[in-house]
């Protein structure tokens, strides 16, 4: 039974920092897609001021907006570290909110590496990798500070199939984590898209895979319907997006002059339902692993194969 | 976890940012003069007898029809006012503009004086002119600002070294040179995406760019057997094989198709 109380304020801040970060993710995203990452030549000052807005023109007013909106859920990171460091008396959720701030900082440094280094593949695709394990970080903080969590006593089911729900959940974040890291190499010109595209199908088998098991067995537990629900619009929407993205980045983007609205505007909404897809399969994956956890298959003795009623 | 920890934590962050801040080797203000990336003194040219050289001359067509020009929306910053028409395949009357051309090969170790003349960037009307520029390895290029806009010049090389810098209006010229042979070395300004050029740098003087009537004409080459070398940024790369007498001038033409 949690010791913990709900508290309100608490929660609603934990939801204002999760959304602050969803935007912070699409104004990367827009730096990105608009190839505006270099503007901004220096870091961590803005043309030599640490302080001084620059003139918002041109490829500036995405690089520096981005790194205002930066700086902003990174205050509101440690503001939430603080707070949950003081109000909660969950260990585990305390260290959490202090692993959140720890991978704002490194999110911080590895974004500075990029504008110093000039976007080296790998480290801007760390960067965009990062970000989204942070959203993941700031949504399951908003769920554990939330009422139902704390109040709500679980309904738990056994899952006595193999693999399991648990295993299935897992496994949606993993292929998923994969495709955020192909995807943005392409992005960053590191890799072709070609591996970003033969994946999806993986993952739309997979997620749907999940989705399916979870609402055909469990649709009686609301924590663990909801998600599933979620993660299925979001599949449909992003397979969608990925496609637009395609043809207006690959297929009719190839010889542009420069980034035009249709393909900033699906790549970037691709980027972002990727980072609500990722957030939402890691809220199942905890709601599965509250309410459906799976049951422990204790191997019979030889002699007790053929068990017979007393 | 306790207090030493969370001090402990944002000592660690400090450290990192000083040591990220510390390592920015970027300068956003003005650049003193470029410095050949070599220590070691330039070997002596090699002697050219003026009464032999040759030279060889010809004019880039294009085969078929010019892919239309892309009209560049420059809304994103008002000051830009200026050709917005994309300057990737630059066709007129079937002569093809913008084509680099080079002496590839048929030099053996012959070495150049770099001219101590600096080659000029400039960008105007948020275009850079020229689109295509040759320079040698180790010649300054000057790189100005005549727009009333911040521009920020940005190659990519693959054989140089990177760098980024801006340069607000009204600035002083950047002074900058790349070392390594290297081709069609694209350049692009951040600030304002459609802007790209490509820089070509040679270890010869022996290089020329077409213009809209699409000639070209390079002087003062020692007889030899020689690979001419026509690059085109989307259209690629032709070489063609020349044998050049003293004095001799010849015709070496070149056509691409889109």
């Amino acid at each position: 039974m949690s010791q913990a109380s709900y508290n309100p304020a608490l929660h609603r801040f934990a939801i204002f920092t999760a959304c602050a970060t969803l935007v912070l993710i699409v104004a990367g995203a827009l730096v990105t897609s608009n190839d505006a990452g270099l503007s901004v030549p220096d870091w961590p000052t803005s043309f030599g001021s640490l302080y001084k807005i620059p003139h918002m023109v041109g490829g500036v007013r995405f690089e520096h907006t981005h790194r205002m909106v930066a700086e902003f859920v990174g205050l509101c990171t440690i503001i939430l570290a603080v707070w949950t460091w003081r109000a909660e008396r969950r260990r585990w959720l305390r260290i959490l909110a202090v692993a959140g701030l720890g991978t704002v900082v490194i999110q911080g440094i590895l974004g500075g590496i990029t504008v110093l280094h000039f976007l080296p593949p790998a480290v801007s695709t760390a960067h965009a990798a990062v970000a989204q394990t942070f959203f993941c970080i700031a949504v399951c903080i908003a769920v554990f500070t939330g009422r139902r969590w704390i109040e709500e006593v679980p309904r738990v089911e056994f899952d006595v199939q193999r693999p399991s729900l648990q295993t299935l959940t897992l496994l949606s974040i993993l292929i998923l984590y994969l495709q955020l890291i192909f995807g943005a190499m392409f992005r960053h010109h590191g890799m072709s898209w070609g591996a970003h595209v033969i994946n999806a199908p993986l993952v739309a088998l997979i997620l749907t895979w999940t989705a399916v098991r979870a609402l055909s067995r469990y649709s009686r537990i609301e924590a663990v319907r909801r998600p599933a629900v979620v993660l299925l619009a979001l599949l449909i929407a992003q397979l969608c997006l990925g496609f637009l993205a395609f043809l207006t980045r690959v297929a009719w983007g190839h010889d542009a002059v420069q980034p035009e609205l249709p393909m900033v505007i699906s790549t970037v909404a691709h980027v972002a339902v990727g980072a609500l897809l990722l957030a939402t399969s890691v809220v199942l994956a905890i709601q599965v692993w509250r309410h459906v956890p799976a049951a422990i298959r204790e191997p019979l003795r030889s002699g007790e194969r053929n068990p017979v009623a007393a | 976890m306790n207090k030493k920890a969370f001090a402990m934590l944002g000592v660690i962050c400090l450290l990192g940012l000083g040591l990220l801040v510390a390592c920015n080797k970027k300068e956003t203000t003005e650049q003193p003069a470029a410095t050949s990336e070599s220590t070691s003194p330039a070997p002596a040219a090699t002697p050219i007898d003026p009464n032999t050289v040759a030279s060889v001359n010809g004019i880039v067509k294009l085969d078929g029809t010019a892919p239309k020009p892309s009209k560049i929306d420059m809304s994103q910053d008002a000051a830009c006012k200026g050709n917005n028409m994309s300057e990737t395949v630059v066709a007129s009357g079937g002569k093809l503009a913008n084509v680099f051309v080079y002496v590839k090969d048929g030099l053996g170790n012959m070495t150049f004086d770099v001219p101590k003349d600096a080659v000029v960037l400039n960008q105007q009307g948020c275009q850079y002119h020229p689109h295509v520029l040759g320079v040698m390895a180790g010649q300054t290029v000057e790189i100005k600002n005549d727009d009333p806009t911040t521009h920020n010049i940005h190659p990519t090389p693959a054989n140089n070294r990177e760098w980024n810098e801006s340069q607000p209006p009204q600035s002083p010229a950047l002074e900058k040179s790349f070392a390594r042979e290297e081709i069609m070395l694209p350049v692009k300004c951040n600030q304002h995406p459609w802007m790209k050029m490509y820089m070509n740098v040679v270890k010869s003087p022996f290089y020329a760019v077409t213009g809209p009537d699409g000639k070209y004409e390079i002087k003062g080459l020692p007889p030899g057997d020689y690979t001419i070398a026509f690059v085109q940024e989307k259209l690629g790369e032709q070489d063609q094989k020349v044998t050049l007498a003293a004095k001799d001038s010849k015709t070496v033409d070149a056509t691409f198709k889109p």
